[in-house]
């Protein structure tokens, strides 16, 4: 196991010259995705700001400042804690699991006294790091070696169980996805991927075709469940309704949208959860497809700078995390706006950066503040 | 443990490879969301538009203003007032009956009511508006508009709600407006849409229904915009509907009331009319009913009790009712016999009391006879045998063709409902109707207005007024639609031969005026105004033999329903007719002793213009007239409306 010997501190930047090494490019990036959040809020909230916007401000002004201060602390340090920031997020996952608060029917909150704790967004960060830790320490040659591919597996599947529970599937798979991108960058061998693949396109083959004969894997209800799941615009005054109004309120933006507070599907209420889940509907038909190529461009622009800085950073533990923080990162916006553009199931994932939820904008820029960290004490 | 050069080398070489497949795989995901962007944002805009558009903009009505009614003075007769009321929406009530509970305190409403409203809200869809209150005073109105934060869901609206300011007076002429039934659109090829509305009236009876495409005008329209839950967010657009057109009736409110009130408790009848233009200044029947009831609603206890009473104050005695006209016929029939060259002016019968014919004794009503009776005089005193001998002679044909000249038998034609066509039989129509020969017997009941011959107020004032004009008076009931006034009817001649006219005004002049004239009490003394007037007792049984030999019971001694109805007809100015009355009381007794009286009080508040003045009543009538005036509760002084401006104060 390497330690903060191997770094030699004359030739990383120290004090508070470390300000003039971080990622700025990425920094203005975060600030520019939230900034169209703001303005998507104050939309959505029929012009006023203190219902989402100033809210959303406050935080962001906080884990902006967290991010900078996370980028002094020298990266090793994570890596030292990684295993006790795991150990203690199971923790709080099994208490939320038990003596959780109640939010919209699922158990996700922890309330303590001042501050209310959603470990599970914690989680996903912790298992980025213990997953680095894990493979920074194991030998190269036995990442693919049977034994040393369950031990990760086994510590991305029991946080993932206690999330099932809560029940937050959109957690779950986040964290599924979060963790297989980390073996997939630590260089596990892609077999093991094509097996999980065909492992489960056979298993959702055979579920599928086995329905309405003999050995049916599942009940009916179960079957409608899925049918719903997979296209919700078979159902479309239950469960469609919020993808069918979020899909006209998108495609109607046309080339340059509606204008600024001038979309009517958010306007009138017929879009749901217009200020989390689907406020990229909202940007979509007031900005049109201007507005919504350019917020996909600056994610993409997101994650390549995060591939480039883990490209040329020379510690693995470093490359490590930022590859996993990009690829949560990449997923939360993948999957969401997948989901209101109608090409992925709707599960409950917000839009990094944009959504309203202090919760989320806070540890996300907290991880960019890791990814900041591995920026500028990277080895020179 | 430090780590060789050699494995930082791999490690850097491994996450290479593997960052850069990320990224490509990554790069993938992004250019399929970006795909599916441009097909739906650039490809697809249209078609989402619409569907947004489908969404959000809805198209409202405006119910438009029903069109006024007024008198021929322009005193509005029915008209629009605010109904304030209150709706509930479901959706935004959350507990409805929490709501109305509240809502209680404000507006007293039964146990049972609320019952009903909650079923009735629990049946419709969540956003549909229920009436929870309706009628509201303004103070409860406003006092639910105050209370609207501890009342979710309640919307105090107001809309227009026909009323009938003069209650009962104008009740059967222009009838009534009442919510659209699913009968009443069944009816309807293509119904506007505006009587979807759920608050929207439509004319049920009388005027209000005949004019009700002139009334109802043109529907409106509004483009609103709707949030999720159907409630309207802001207006797009807005095109005012057209209010119905106004309608002036020849109806005179002044006169209209003197003679409802007139009429009083009587089960009865009275009709005026303009001999010049053919207006019914008055279509007054007794007993009334107060119209409004029925736009509000009205209870199923006030409809029985409407239903039931013995008066049949729902039914429009004026054209409904079918009355034997009895003496009040003799005109036709005198007119039959001059016109026919059978008999002239200086004809003579004797009447001995009875006549006998085909082995059956007729009576005249004067037991002792009249003895010799010429055509002026049948008429004075009313001779029945006069008119025996003469039907015999002339036969019924030629009555009955003259009873349709009078509009007897003829359906008029008017903006009412139901109205009656009344008979004048002939040899054909008992061939038709009961497959039977007309017998002799027939002819003579014919003669007097018995028998077969049926006639409404209205035909009898029709009638009258062309015995008094020798035109072809016809009534009408509509001056003006929109303020365009028809057109002053040109009347044509009968053909009848004006002396022969002249014998039977001068009959009916000798009936008021003669020495021995049957409704000489009922005389007007003022010269200008001389009146002529035929008296009409027509019975609703048969005295039997054995009963006129023992003495025909008295009316007095009869139940009410077997008493004789009592008819009179009259104009006046004898000299240059200007105004005809009718009047029948049901079962009232004699006619010159019942109706002739109620007669001349109408004839002269039509000839005064107000209330009729004592010097024109004979003067030992003039106290107990002063008294009787005095006791009528008439409506209080007609106040003119804008647009109107009313000929007399």
């Amino acid at each position: 196991m390497s330690s903060y010997l191997d770094y030699k501190p004359d030739q990383t930047p120290g004090g508070w010259r470390k300000i003039l090494y971080l990622n700025w490019p990425l920094a203005f990036l975060l600030a520019a995705v939230a900034s169209a959040g703001f303005l998507m809020l104050y939309s959505v909230a029929g012009g006023r700001v203190g219902t989402w916007a100033e809210p959303q401000m406050e935080r962001f002004a906080v884990g902006f400042v967290a991010m900078i201060a996370l980028a002094f602390t020298p990266v090793w340090f994570w890596r030292s804690i990684s295993v006790a920031a795991y150990v203690t997020c199971l923790g709080l996952l099994l208490a939320v699991d038990i003596i959780g608060h109640n939010a919209m029917g699922a158990q996700r909150w922890l309330d303590l006294g001042p501050i209310k704790l959603q470990p599970s967004e914690v989680t996903k960060i912790a298992l980025v790091l213990v997953l680095a830790a894990y493979y920074d320490w194991l030998d190269m040659n036995k990442v693919s070696r049977p034994l040393w591919v369950l031990i990760p597996v086994v510590l991305i599947l029991l946080p993932t169980a206690l999330v099932v529970v809560q029940p937050d599937l959109g957690t779950s798979i986040m964290l599924v996805a979060g963790g297989g991108i980390m073996m997939f960058v630590a260089g596990v061998s892609l077999w093991y991927f094509a097996a999980v693949i065909a492992f489960v396109g056979g298993l959702v083959f055979a579920v599928l075709e086995s329905r309405g004969t003999g050995w049916q894997l599942l009940h009916d209800y179960q079957y409608r469940r899925i049918d719903t799941f997979l296209d919700p615009t078979s159902d479309p005054l239950g469960a469609g309704y919020n993808i069918t109004q979020a899909q006209i309120a998108l495609g109607s933006g046309g080339w340059s949208g509606r204008g600024f507070m001038q979309g009517t599907q958010s306007r009138l209420n017929f879009l749901p959860e217009k200020h989390t889940d689907f406020i990229f509907t909202t940007l979509a038909e007031e900005f049109g497809f201007v507005g919504s190529i350019t917020l996909l461009g600056l994610y993409a622009l997101v994650i390549a700078f995060c591939i480039y800085s883990a490209m040329t950073n020379r510690d693995r533990f470093a490359s490590l995390l930022t590859l996993g923080i990009g690829g949560t990162f990449f997923l939360y916006f993948a999957v969401n706006m997948g989901m209101v553009m109608g090409l992925t199931p709707v599960v409950g994932v917000p839009l990094p950066m944009v959504s309203y939820g202090g919760t989320q904008l806070m540890i996300l820029l907290m991880a960019f503040g890791l990814v900041q960290s591995a920026h500028v004490n990277r080895p020179r | 443990m430090k780590k060789s050069a050699r494995d930082i080398h791999d490690s850097t070489r491994s996450i290479h490879r593997r960052a850069l497949m990320l990224g490509a795989i990554q790069g993938a995901v992004v250019a399929t969301l970006g795909w599916r962007l441009k097909t739906m944002q650039l490809d697809r805009a249209d078609e989402f538009r619409l569907l947004s558009d489908g969404n959000s903009i809805k198209m409202r009505l405006l119910p438009p203003a029903r069109g006024l009614i007024h008198d021929r003075n322009g005193l509005v007769i029915a008209g629009n007032e605010a109904n304030y009321r209150a709706t509930i929406t479901r959706e935004e009530a959350g507990d409805p009956a929490l709501v109305i509970e509240r809502l209680r305190r404000l507006v007293p409403m039964t146990d049972t009511a609320v019952a009903a409203l909650l079923a009735e809200i629990d049946k419709r869809s969540a956003i549909t508006p229920v009436i929870v209150a309706d009628r509201l005073t303004w103070d409860q109105f406003a006092s639910i508009a105050v209370n609207a934060p501890a009342l979710p869901g309640i919307t105090p609206e107001s809309g227009l709600s026909r009323s009938y300011p003069r209650a009962g007076d104008f009740a059967h002429v222009l009838g009534y407006v009442g919510p659209v039934s699913d009968y009443d659109l069944s009816k309807i090829e293509n119904p506007d849409p505006v009587l979807m509305l759920p608050e929207f009236q439509l004319g049920k009876l009388g005027v209000e229904a005949k004019l009700e495409q002139a009334l109802r005008g043109k529907a409106g329209s509004r483009r609103v915009e709707v949030n999720s839950a159907g409630r309207e967010m802001r207006e797009l657009e807005r095109i005012e509907g057209q209010q119905g057109a106004t309608v002036q009736m020849t109806l005179d409110a002044g006169l209209q009331n003197f003679a409802i009130q007139r009429l009083g408790e009587e089960s009865a009848a009275a009709v005026v009319l303009d001999v010049r233009t053919g207006d019914i200044l008055a279509s007054a029947s007794a007993p009334t009913f107060d119209p409004n009831l029925f736009v509000r609603g009205i209870s199923s206890a006030d409809y029985k009790a409407l239903m039931e009473h013995d008066h049949r104050p729902l039914a429009d005695k004026t054209v409904q009712g079918v009355y034997p006209p009895g003496s009040t016929f003799k005109m036709v029939t005198l007119l039959a016999g001059l016109e026919s060259g059978l008999v002239d002016s200086r004809s003579h019968f004797y009447c001995p009391g009875h006549t006998t014919v085909a082995g059956r004794r007729f009576h005249c009503w004067s037991r002792s006879g009249h003895g010799s009776v010429g055509p002026v005089d049948s008429l004075e005193r009313s001779c029945d045998v006069f008119f025996y001998e003469l039907a015999q002679k002339i036969g019924i044909d030629r009555i009955a063709e003259m009873a349709r000249r009078m509009g007897i038998g003829v359906r008029p034609d008017l903006p009412m409902s139901a109205i009656a066509e009344g008979i004048a039989p002939d040899r054909e129509w008992k061939r038709a109707r009961h497959g039977q020969e007309w017998q002799i017997g027939d002819s003579i009941n014919a003669s007097i207005g018995q028998g077969y011959v049926l006639a409404s107020p209205l035909q009898l004032a029709v009638m009258t007024a062309r015995v008094a004009t020798g035109l072809e008076v016809a009534p009408r009931l509509i001056r003006a639609i929109d303020g365009v006034a028809l057109p002053d009817p040109v009347f044509p001649a009968l053909g009848l031969d004006e002396g022969n006219l002249k014998v039977a005004r001068a009959g009916m002049d000798a009936v008021m005026n003669g020495g021995s004239g049957t409704a000489a009490k009922a005389r007007i003394v003022r010269p200008e105004w001389r009146m002529a007037g035929k008296t009409g007792t027509s019975q609703v049984r048969n005295i039997t033999a054995a009963e006129r030999a023992r003495g025909v019971i008295r009316n007095d001694q009869l139940p009410w329903n077997r008493r004789d109805h009592a008819l009179f007809v009259c104009y006046a100015p004898f000299e240059a007719p200007r105004y005809v009355v009718s009047v029948v009381v049901e079962h009232g007794g004699g006619g010159s002793s019942v109706a002739a009286p109620v007669a001349r009080d109408i004839l002269l508040y039509a000839l005064a213009g107000g209330l009729p003045p004592l010097d024109a009543y004979p003067p030992g009538q003039r106290d107990e007239i002063r008294e009787m005036l005095a006791r009528m509760r008439l409506a209080p002084s007609p106040v003119a409306q804008a647009g109107g401006g009313r000929a007399r104060a």
